[in-house]
């Protein structure tokens, strides 16, 4: 930024001469506009750098690209929120430290459980930045790919029985075994988050297209299945006997390759806080 | 078109990006005259006249009450097409569709465009619509029309007139050329960064969506920007600062929808750039300065029509070029 006539030197064209007063009124000028210049440049980058050194990931919604991508081309508008059936999908705030305006899924309050069967956000979203088709250009994350398109249980019957993700948001992962009532041999009876829970979720066998309350929903299972139960997508979670470390035989639930990472597992564990969560953005390992 | 106002169409272009209006080289053979026939009048004959005009003026606010509605319509259409999901315009200001088509403000998809450098074709036809519409509206019709900011700054100029008024604060301007730099600057952070950087802080964005999605702690910032411009310096943000409005600006630049001035009624009072967001764009009303009887308003202006609404002798009006042409 330069200002009129702030310096006498430099330049080839000759400057009128200016008064002293009028001098210091365009110092001032110039100041002020510095001034201005570093207070929205320092804002601008405050809405900034949490992201480039944020520790954070937030699951975002399905079809979504890679973060940095994700972030350069999401426009947020929230279309994606809008179009939403269950209302999983939020739109970050300033603390938030993932980018003010852009989306994202707090599974464990609400998760996407597909009941919308052909993800409607990703059809909303005007930039790409959901997709089912990804640019040629941008790479795949090995293990971040699909083996097979996912097929939606709840539309298994449907001439087109599978949702066309190619690759997943997340792969869910038993965080606390220690906790989980499964391993611990243990039932489940009653509201699975409590009767003040506001999360809902598709039950085909009460209505295919309006979910409803968890809380309308109660349990009675005499061995704890619910995440293996409810996952929408199948073949992706099953509850297995497996051997304990001591060597006697065990219940545990065992997530599978097919997993998207929509985090219904993560929503519909009774126990608090969850056993099973979902890590965003992890790839499958074998 | 005369060979002054064709000078003057590319002036008031550099105008826009921040250099201050100069003195017209060369005026019309009419305009001459006008000026000339206005030099010569009776003084005391012109105060009576003005007088005259003051006493019989009418307070109109027609325009501006036009504006609010449009602009409130328009961003609760947004909240209700959510909040009672009748699905007419879903989205935020930033993208949208009004029922099905897409449409994508012209800054906010540059913005993606230079940070993804990948354009799919949604955004394309988006994007393309809204730029057809607003060369149709006239270019920064979009600010003073349909930005949600514009009219909380709006209420807040008020507030700075009235303290101003009371010799509590003064108007600190600053160097308009900042507007043009800080959007050379966010495309160029959008480039290299590979993400939006402007978006984050954009005032349109954060106060649309949280119209729509609820409010949030982004709205401290623009908070922290309408008491900059209550006490500080007037309308700062619209006129140093938004690159959406210098966007829109170079869209109207062949738009044909404008503010028209009339050189022969005018007493060159100045009541309409007092008014003005952007008063450099009515240094034609100065005495003098006028290079045709008729000269349109240049691009920067909002088509607020504030100016239309307070002039006391017509000399102001809306102008949809060639339409008289037609009728």
């Amino acid at each position: 930024m330069s200002d009129n006539g702030n310096s006498g030197k430099g330049g080839g064209t000759p400057r009128p001469v200016l008064s002293k007063a009028k001098r210091q009124t365009n110092r001032r000028r110039f100041l002020r506009t510095a001034l201005l210049t570093g207070g929205v440049l320092g804002a601008a980058l405050s809405g900034f750098l949490p992201i480039v050194y944020s520790q954070k990931k937030r699951l975002r919604p399905p079809g979504a690209l890679d973060e940095k991508d994700f972030l350069a081309s999401c426009i947020k508008c929230g279309q994606c929120v809008q179009v939403c059936p269950v209302q999983a999908i939020k739109l970050a705030d300033l603390i938030d430290g993932v980018g003010v305006g852009t989306p994202y899924i707090d599974a464990r309050s609400q998760a996407c459980d597909f009941s919308c069967d052909a993800v409607q956000c990703i059809l909303a979203c005007p930039t790409g930045s959901l997709t089912y088709i990804k640019p040629d250009f941008l790479p795949v994350r090995t293990g971040a790919a699909l083996a097979a398109k996912p097929i939606l249980l709840a539309k298994e019957k449907d001439a087109e029985p599978t949702l066309n993700l190619k690759e997943r948001i997340g792969v869910a992962r038993l965080t606390r075994p220690e906790a989980c009532l499964a391993i611990q041999g243990k039932g489940f009876k009653g509201q699975s988050r409590g009767a003040d829970f506001k999360g809902r979720m598709r039950y085909m066998a009460v209505d295919r297209w309006k979910p409803i309350k968890i809380s309308e929903h109660p349990y009675d299972v005499a061995e704890c299945d619910l995440c293996a139960r409810e996952c929408p997508v199948k073949g992706a979670i099953s509850i297995e006997t497996v051997f304990a470390p001591d060597g006697s035989k065990r219940k545990s639930p065992v997530i599978h390759e097919p997993c998207v990472g929509c985090g219904v597992c993560e929503m519909i564990c009774p126990v608090e806080p969850g056993c099973i969560t979902i890590e965003a953005r992890e790839v499958w390992k074998t | 078109m005369s060979a002054p106002l064709k000078r003057r169409f590319g002036e008031q272009i550099k105008v826009m990006f921040g250099w201050e209006p100069t003195k017209p080289e060369a005026i019309t053979e009419q305009a001459k005259q006008v000026h000339e026939l206005k030099r010569m009048t009776n003084k005391q004959d012109l105060l009576a006249v003005k007088a005259h005009m003051r006493a019989h003026q009418e307070k109109s606010n027609k325009w501006r009450n036009r504006r609010w509605a449009t602009l409130i319509v328009a961003n609760l259409l947004f909240t209700f097409s959510f909040f009672l999901d009748i699905q007419i315009l879903e989205g935020a200001l930033t993208a949208s569709r009004f029922v099905g088509f897409h449409l994508i403000d012209l800054n906010s998809a540059l913005q993606v465009m230079l940070a993804h450098k990948h354009i799919i074709n949604n955004l394309l036809i988006g994007t393309g619509t809204v730029l057809v519409l607003w060369v149709l509206l006239g270019g920064r019709t979009f600010c003073s029309w349909v930005c949600p900011y514009h009219l909380v700054a709006e209420w807040a100029e008020k507030i700075h007139l009235y303290l101003a008024e009371k010799k509590l604060v003064s108007d600190q301007t600053m160097d308009r050329r900042l507007r043009s730099v800080f959007w050379i600057v966010f495309a160029g952070l959008a480039l290299a960064t590979g993400y939006t950087v402007y978006e984050a802080i954009s005032p349109t964005g954060i106060l649309s969506r949280a119209l729509i999605y609820g409010p949030g702690l982004a709205l401290l910032w623009v908070f922290a920007l309408l008491v900059f411009e209550v006490f500080f310096s007037r309308r700062a943000w619209c006129r140093y600062a938004c690159p959406i409005g210098l966007t829109y600006g170079v869209v109207g630049i062949i738009s044909p929808v404008r503010i028209k001035y009339k050189l022969d009624g005018c007493f060159h009072e100045g009541d309409c750039r007092k008014v003005c967001l952007v008063p450099h764009v009515l240094d034609t009303v100065i005495k003098g300065r006028a290079v045709d009887t008729e000269v349109p308003i240049g691009p920067d202006c909002t088509r607020c029509g504030l100016c239309v609404d307070t002039c006391p002798t017509g000399s102001l009006s809306f102008e949809v070029k060639g339409l008289s042409k037609i009728a």
